[in-house]
């Protein structure tokens, strides 16, 4: 007989996954399934325990943010690679005709208004955290459960408006950071250090206009969608979008003022 | 909370979804464009072999291929080859086909963010295929691009419209591979069935799940080099370009200190995680389907479980093995090669699991497991050379020669397109209802099998012996190297025979699928005795009772892979544990 190097489990385990397999072949009634699809039921968030669709209200919610967080992590890495390369510049040089090793960076000095843009884009972020608590505050919930009107989409949309002009305040902000710039002859193409510092702030706010778009669509829906899940999710991840912005600001902003 | 919204979730979850959306459409979409690239990248690279033999050969209604014309084609068949036929075939395709079914969901879980990537995807091949009609052509500095002649529009014919096109597709390839990729992470961490624990995925779903994981990191730090590359070429800057440079007998200068060097570390950075996307699928699928014909448990299946991750995780950390030759610091090359040899770990314990799966047991050879192993033969075939390449001594010599085109060629490119083959014959009866024919598919095996090894052994050969790749025409040359290139043209000759032979053996199968198509349609639910969870047989009940009843959805009470001891009988994931396997 050949050896044989997969011997096949005689017994399988026996694991008891889901509340069917209870049934120990012992006769009597078949298992009644109690489950509710509310939060309370066992398995909760875990996904392998109920079936897609029966896992209670956030699981929509839920799939959302895994989507939304995959979506953060590959921004993240987008200005990973720009900021590597922003280290590697700094730190590179060429020898010229002389022998004399030439390191050429020149480091751009910050205009002051980014830091009140960075107070403004702090601002929004505390706003935007107000519109998304505003849509899980449970009292509003269950009053508009009873058909209390919309008081949770009503609180967040101004949250959101408000959220939504201190975005556009910020942009605004960058803009005229750039055109400060340019006036001290600080030009895209000029010198390394500025090509990095336009195209890290440049690539920073064009995924904070993504977010204004996600803004004004969160804002949308909420006057449209008659789905309570579907208004919540789209303030929830619009709103942790806006955060991880405002985070990966804070961070860029350290490295472009304090690491020239 | 609200249990109001709850009965809204699973109504929601039920509708029919929109049109266009379904992960089967999308999914057979997706091959549809893989396939457009493949004819396409087959034909060119038929042109490059004829024109390696035969550089005075001219293409009728064409005239002479040129230089530039030929490194077009290097560019073009790179392009088309790795992007959309290695990735989204495998990747996207059979991945959209069969993900959601081997772990038990209805959907996937952003279907209108699938359809958006294939529109992306759809853009890309598009703009890639227009730019061989722009003037000037198609990009000619390779699919990896390298600065400064791709940064710099006089730097050859092709540089100017053609490389942007090629710039403006691949970041369109980029963005469409991050939506995918976050919609198929999603699915699989949130759409299993209930009973679907992470240890009973299919190895198939943990292939495609860590090829979605590196996806993300790769193609994000390429559109961030892709922004930088299009920087230099039309705003001035220079991220790629160093202070001096002479192209094409111009001086030019740039401001700043930008290294070419840094290109080459972002785009490996995203290269060679790139090369694993592509395979990863087919070794998964290789493990569960040599399991399933020899019917044996996959052998230390959680082990091939956190093999498959290391693979993903050690494919981000070696891209620096791309650069031995390219100015890399010694210590630095030191570092990739330990990494990269690492690689040699968890490959060979896949091998090893693959040959102790099929030791002893005696496998049904059909055409599923004709390509599984051919599979295993090739990666043996192809990855033994590649802790050789990962010397940086070694990789001094060989790194410009046919020894690299003959290494990838085998390990990526021959064992990816044998993956896609094993999913093709494995899932047809699935997909179309009809089983494609064995003898057929014996013969295209058998042919393709012996056309690949008889086209890319010998270019090791040539390799070793010091033929230069990129280059278009290698007759002509003064000296001893004219001698030595003279030589090698017979095996020229012979590699291009082969790889006709090779294209023309795929005919076999091409007549099997017209031929299976328009007859009737006969398969079985269950032709091949698989248990996972995509041969599970339809449900009985109506969608609407399924809607309503908690009993309707389908669960999972095994892991895949249980087999009797005489293999005749076996235990499908989705059939609940009331009766027990005979024991002997």
């Amino acid at each position: 007989m050949p050896a044989t190097l997969t011997p096949p489990q005689l017994e399988p385990r026996r694991v008891i996954d889901t509340p069917r397999d209870a049934d120990n072949g012992a006769g009597g009634r078949p298992p009644v399934d109690k489950r509710t699809g509310g939060n309370g039921d066992d398995g909760g968030d875990d996904f392998e325990r109920a079936a897609a669709g029966r896992r209670g209200p956030r699981e929509r919610l839920a799939t959302a943010r895994i989507g939304l967080a995959f979506s953060l992590f590959g921004i993240l890495l987008i200005f990973v690679g720009l900021v590597s390369a922003f280290l590697v510049t700094k730190s590179s040089y060429h020898v010229d005709a002389y022998d004399r090793v030439i390191n050429s960076w020149l480091p751009t000095a910050l205009p002051t208004i980014l830091w009140l843009n960075t107070a403004v884009l702090f601002i929004s972020s505390v706003t935007a955290e107000l519109a998304r608590r505003a849509m899980f505050h449970e009292q509003s919930i269950m009053d508009e459960w009873f058909g209390l009107g919309k008081p949770t989409s009503k609180r967040a949309t101004v949250w959101l408006a408000v959220t939504l002009v201190f975005g556009m305040l910020f942009l605004v902000g960058q803009w005229v950071a750039w055109l400060q710039l340019q006036m001290q002859r600080v030009y895209y193409a000029s010198n390394s250090s500025g090509h990095f510092f336009y195209l890290i702030t440049a690539a920073h706010a064009l995924h904070l206009f993504i977010g204004t778009a996600l803004l004004i669509g969160a804002l949308a829906v909420l006057r449209s969608s008659k789905q309570f899940a579907t208004r919540q999710i789209w303030v929830d991840t619009t709103v942790w979008y806006w955060h991880a912005m405002g985070v990966l600001w804070v961070a860029l902003f350290v490295l472009l003022d304090f690491f020239q | 909370m609200n249990p109001r919204l709850t009965t809204e979730n699973s109504k929601l979850r039920t509708e029919p979804a929109p049109r266009f959306t379904h992960h089967r459409t999308l999914g057979l979409a997706y091959l549809a464009l893989s396939t457009i690239a493949l004819l396409a990248g087959t034909a060119l690279s038929l042109l490059m072999r004829l024109h390696l033999a035969w550089p005075a050969w001219s293409l009728p209604l064409h005239g002479l291929i040129l230089p530039e014309e030929y490194l077009g084609l290097v560019t073009l068949h790179g392009t088309l080859m790795l992007f959309f036929v290695l990735t989204i075939a495998p990747q996207w395709g059979f991945g959209n086909l069969l993900v959601p079914a081997q772990i038990g969901a209805s959907s996937m879980a952003f279907p209108r963010w699938n359809r958006a990537a294939l529109i992306l995807f759809a853009t890309a091949l598009s703009t890639l295929l227009a730019s061989p009609f722009v003037p000037g052509g198609s990009a000619i500095s390779g699919w990896t691009a390298y600065p400064p002649l791709s940064a710099i529009t006089i730097a050859g014919p092709g540089q100017a419209g053609g490389m942007d096109l090629w710039l403006a597709a691949i970041a369109f390839f980029a963005l469409a591979s991050l939506v995918a990729a976050v919609n198929m992470l999603a699915t699989i961490i949130t759409m299993r069935c209930p009973g679907m624990a992470w240890h009973r995925l299919p190895l198939t779903v943990w292939g495609w799940f860590t090829a979605a994981l590196l996806s993300i990191p790769a193609f994000s730090v390429l559109l961030a080099a892709l922004l930088m590359l299009f920087s230099d070429r039309h705003l001035h800057t220079s991220f790629f370009l160093p202070a001096t440079e002479v192209v094409n007998g111009l001086v030019l200068h740039s401001p700043g200190d930008g290294s070419p060097l840094l290109w080459l570390h972002l785009f490996w950075f995203f290269g060679h995680p790139e090369v694993y996307i592509a395979v990863l699928p087919g070794i998964g699928l290789t493990s569960m389907v040599l399991a399933n014909f020899a019917r044996r448990r996959v052998f230390a299946y959680r082990i091939m479980i956190a093999v498959t991750l290391l693979i993903g995780l050690l494919g981000i950390l070696v891209w620096g093995h791309h650069m031995f030759v390219a100015g890399l610091s010694p210590f630095a090359g030191s570092t990739f090669a330990i990494s990269t040899m690492a690689i040699a770990l968890p490959a060979s314990a896949e091998v090893l699991s693959w040959l102790a799966t099929v030791w002893g047991s005696k496998p049904r050879l059909t055409t599923p497991m004709l390509f599984a192993l051919g599979f295993v033969s090739l990666f043996v075939a192809g990855g033994l050379t590649g802790p050789i390449l990962a010397q940086p001594i070694l990789d001094q010599y060989l790194h410009n020669t046919m020894f690299v085109v003959a290494h990838f060629h085998l390990i990526m490119a021959m064992a990816g397109v044998f993956g896609l083959y094993l999913a093709t014959y494995y899932w047809f009866p699935l997909l179309a209802g009809r089983m494609l024919n064995d003898g057929l598919g014996r013969v295209h095996f058998y042919a393709t099998l012996l056309g690949a090894y008889a086209t890319f052994l010998p270019m090791h050969l040539a390799g070793l012996a010091g033929e230069p790749r990129h280059y278009a025409q290698l007759t002509g040359v003064a000296g001893p190297a004219g001698t030595l290139l003279k030589n090698l043209l017979p095996l020229q000759r012979h590699i291009t025979y082969a790889a006709i032979f090779l294209a023309a053996a795929q005919l076999p199968f091409v007549w099997n699928l017209v031929r299976t198509l328009s007859g009737p349609r006969t398969a079985s639910a269950n032709p091949w005795a698989a248990t996972t969870m995509e041969w599970a047989p339809a449900p009985v009940t109506p969608p609407e009772a399924a809607a309503s009843s908690h009993f309707a959805v389908p669960c999972v009470y095994v892991g895949p892979c249980e087999y009797s001891p005489d293999g005749n009988s076996f235990h499908p994931q989705w059939e609940p544990l009331t009766k027990v396997l005979p024991k002997e």
